[in-house]
């Protein structure tokens, strides 16, 4: 138990309701590009659509799968760990970091075919959008997929840093099972991130 | 595990009851230190030293300002003379201020724990508001900015001069220390109230930092992401606000006032909570409409999300968006309102003692008033077409700003000083200052009014000869109001070493705050309180003094 607590119940509900704090923080950090992005489809809804049709819907969707998969891993893993059951934790977590990075891979492949097709602005090369609103729209696609790529990123480090540490036993389960859910939050916040940006940039056609 | 606990208390009562203060005299012991009240006095020596240099900033202005001609500084200078005052002061000082030292220092204490929930947290936002505030400090004072604290796009993103991702880049970093410490305090006053400490017994102080967490975690974010987007168009080209690029500008003002108008009430809500606490203390009364107050706290911070619009009616946003944020506006200030009515039915037939907190709180009420007033005056469309951008806006915001957040910020220092370091200060020179910064407060800024009625722009330093005479008032009255700041650097000081020593209950207040030693013992409580009485009890005192 740390410093100003005095039972273990009070320091998971600290615990916990820090997290969910942060990721109302985080929750709003995105909230700005989607009330931009859905603005923008509102009042200029053609120009919006002819430039979501552009991007690869199938990567998208594989890319969906792909994290909702994972984070049902992590899911998995958070109950493995409330149980002590140490060895199928550290496996989940494992499995959920591989997934996220299948991910990070996907979208890197996709980043590629955007500059080459001339979609993504602020690369040189050619750049295929005339109207401004197709402009803006494929600027705010790139900051808010690139922003939850680097969420991503920073995701899989804590779930393979947590498995790891599960697995040298230097995170004691079910004692330390609360660092596994909190981490889990961040995990599945990543996701719905990712469940709300992919109808709002892809699906808006 | 119970058992644990209770020979931990025995074994080190003894080193326990010494002071936090005395608890160590190493460097380590005050740069490492996990104690919320080591870390309060951290955060008062670094507000400090960002309120004076954006003092010197504004000394200068104010001098330039003194003659119509731009003698003392270039156009550009005088730019990044008010950008570097805006910056510091609204990021570094404003924001900061109360809720990090006396949020800090009191919050665990009001509610009976040992310190805040996430002790290390608080030390490491420390240290990430340091870094962001040498940085700007850095930046501002080598490279310079010319933006203006607001950074509006396309001139920050385009076409400004000097280190705007610089800039943004420090502010974006500052950002993570607001949300570290408000999430802090949320998660604190939510799971570590001592038993008894029910939420209706929560101190107005505890309440109004628990509003102005809300608006920390929640408002933030979404400056953060503007500044991120403007670092993304300067530095790769990706257009979000310039229209050459696709981008629009205005998307950038909604972005920007949507965390700003809440970041206004971050800077006046924990004064309301300071002003509460002077107020029941000064007339030795329970708060008149406790819910009310409390509550207020709470709506301000909601609908205080609701009114950004009102800093854009000109800008180019839709006539019927104007109208609806002009009436969002007007109903913000009712929650206001609510707390000044209620302060005042708490002083009426009180026993005030004219002591210094006193005298501040009543600085800042006026002050509140006058600049709220002018909010009103402001929120209504058709007259903030006429004054918008003219020193009429400036005088306003300093009003609510420096009047009073700065005002609550000195009423709490004279407040809790004898708490923090457990001596006196003298009354006299206390008393003296309050009256001098309210008095050179208003011969600053009160022309200022006048200045932006008759059309004075802001952001100009060659002006019409015909505005000298308002502009040199004002001038005097800063200079008198740099001294009334320096006053009480001086006896305080004195008062460390020479004051008397200050007992527990100085101002014989009520609050748990003031039944542990002044300075507090390092764990705070030996045992954790348990409440039985409402907060500010002082009738029962007093009927009890008396049978
Ligand atoms: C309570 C604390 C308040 C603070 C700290 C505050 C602070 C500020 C600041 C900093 C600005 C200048 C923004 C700029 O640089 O352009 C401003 C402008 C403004 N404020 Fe306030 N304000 C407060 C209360 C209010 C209230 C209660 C209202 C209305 C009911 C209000 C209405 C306005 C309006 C309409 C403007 C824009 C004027 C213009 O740019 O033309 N304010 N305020
Ligand atoms: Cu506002």
């Amino acid at each position: 138990m740390r410093e100003p607590f005095s039972t273990a119940a009070q320091q998971r509900e600290a615990d916990m309701l820090g997290m969910y704090l942060f990721l109302a923080s985080e929750v709003l950090l995105f909230g700005g590009l989607f009330a931009g992005a859905l603005t923008y489809r509102i009042l200029y809804p053609e120009a919006v659509v002819a430039a979501s049709a552009r991007l690869h819907v199938w990567i998208g969707a594989a890319n969906t799968a792909l994290l909702l998969t994972s984070s049902l891993l992590v899911a998995l893993a958070v109950q493995a760990a409330d149980c002590g059951l140490r060895r199928p934790a550290a496996a989940l977590l494992s499995g959920a970091a591989g997934l996220g990075f299948g991910f990070l891979v996907l979208k890197a492949v996709e980043y590629t075919k955007e500059i080459h097709q001339g979609l993504l602005p602020g690369f040189g090369g050619r750049f295929d959008f005339s109207s401004p609103v197709e402009q803006l729209f494929m600027n705010l696609y790139l900051v808010g997929t690139g922003l939850h790529a680097a969420h991503m990123t920073v995701g899989i480090a804590i779930l393979a840093g947590l498995a790891w540490r599960i697995g040298r036993r230097s995170l004691p389960l079910p004692e330390r099972a609360v660092t596994v859910a909190v981490c889990g939050l961040y995990w599945h916040l990543v996701d719905i991130v990712w469940v709300f940006l992919y109808p709002v940039l892809y699906l808006a056609r | 595990m119970g058992a644990g606990i209770s020979e931990k208390t025995v074994a080190e009562t003894a080193e326990e009851r010494i002071s936090y203060l005395r608890a160590g005299h190493t460097l380590r012991s005050w740069f490492f230190t996990t104690d919320h009240k080591r870390i309060a006095l951290l955060y008062l020596v670094s507000v400090t030293f960002f309120f004076f240099i954006g003092g010197a900033a504004a000394a200068l202005m104010r001098a330039d300002l003194l003659t119509p001609e731009g003698d003392l500084l270039s156009n550009e200078g005088y730019n990044r003379a008010f950008t570097l005052h805006g910056v510091i002061m609204v990021w570094f000082f404003l924001i900061p201020s109360i809720p990090n030292v006396f949020g800090n220092f009191l919050l665990p204490l009001m509610i009976g724990a040992r310190d805040l929930a996430f002790p290390r947290l608080n030390l490491i936002s420390w240290y990430v508001y340091m870094v962001g505030g040498l940085f700007t400090v850095f930046i501002l004072i080598t490279g310079g900015v010319d933006t203006g604290w607001t950074f509006y796009t396309p001139l920050s993103s385009m076409f400004a001069n000097g280190n705007v991702v610089l800039a943004a880049t420090a502010i974006f970093v500052v950002g993570f220390s607001s949300i570290m410490t408000g999430l802090n305090f949320i998660v604190t006053v939510h799971t570590l109230r001592a038993p008894g400490m029910t939420w209706g017994r929560l101190p107005l102080f505890v309440w109004s930092h628990y509003a102005t967490s809300i608006i920390l975690v929640l408002a933030t974010p979404v400056l953060t992401i503007s500044l991120v987007l403007i670092a993304a168009e300067r530095l790769f080209g990706i257009g979000i606000f310039d229209p050459a690029l696709g981008g629009d500008p205005l998307l950038y003002q909604h972005l920007f006032w949507f965390y700003s108008h809440p970041a206004v009430y971050i800077m006046v809500l924990p004064a309301l909570g300071v002003t509460s606490e002077l107020v029941a203390a000064a007339a030795r009364k329970p708060v008149f409409g406790y819910w009310f107050v409390a509550a207020s706290s709470i709506a301000i911070a909601l609908v205080g999300f609701l009114v950004w619009g009102h800093h854009m009616f000109v800008s180019g946003q839709s006539m019927y968006a104007s109208a609806v944020f002009s009436f969002l506006s007007l109903v913000v200030a009712v929650p206001s309102g609510i707390k000044v009515y209620n302060w005042t039915a708490t002083l009426y037939k009180g026993h005030i003692s004219l002591d210094p907190p006193f005298l501040f709180a009543m600085g800042f009420i006026g002050l509140f008033v006058v600049g709220g007033l002018t909010g009103l005056i402001l929120a209504m469309l058709a007259v903030d077409v006429h004054v918008h951008d003219t020193y009429f806006v400036v005088a306003h915001f300093h009003y609510i700003m420096v009047g009073g957040t700065v005002s609550a910020f000195f009423g709490a220092l004279h407040y809790w000083w004898p708490k923090i370091t457990g001596r006196h200060y003298s009354i006299v020179w206390g008393s003296l200052s309050a009256v001098f910064i309210f008095l050179g407060f208003n011969l600053t800024f009160f022309p200022q009014f006048l200045l932006g009625y008759l059309g004075m722009p802001r952001r100009y330093h060659v002006y019409d000869p015909g505005f000298q005479v308002l502009h040199v008032l004002s001038s005097a009255g800063a200079t008198i109001l740099g001294v009334a700041y320096l006053l009480p650097f001086a006896y305080l000081f004195y008062s460390l070493r020479n004051g008397e020593p200050a007992g527990p209950n100085p101002w014989g207040a009520t609050g748990l705050e003031w039944t542990v030693a002044s300075p507090p013992p390092k764990h705070n409580f030996e045992t954790i309180p348990v409440v039985t009485r409402p907060p500010y009890d002082y009738e029962i005192e007093q009927e009890s003094d008396a049978g």
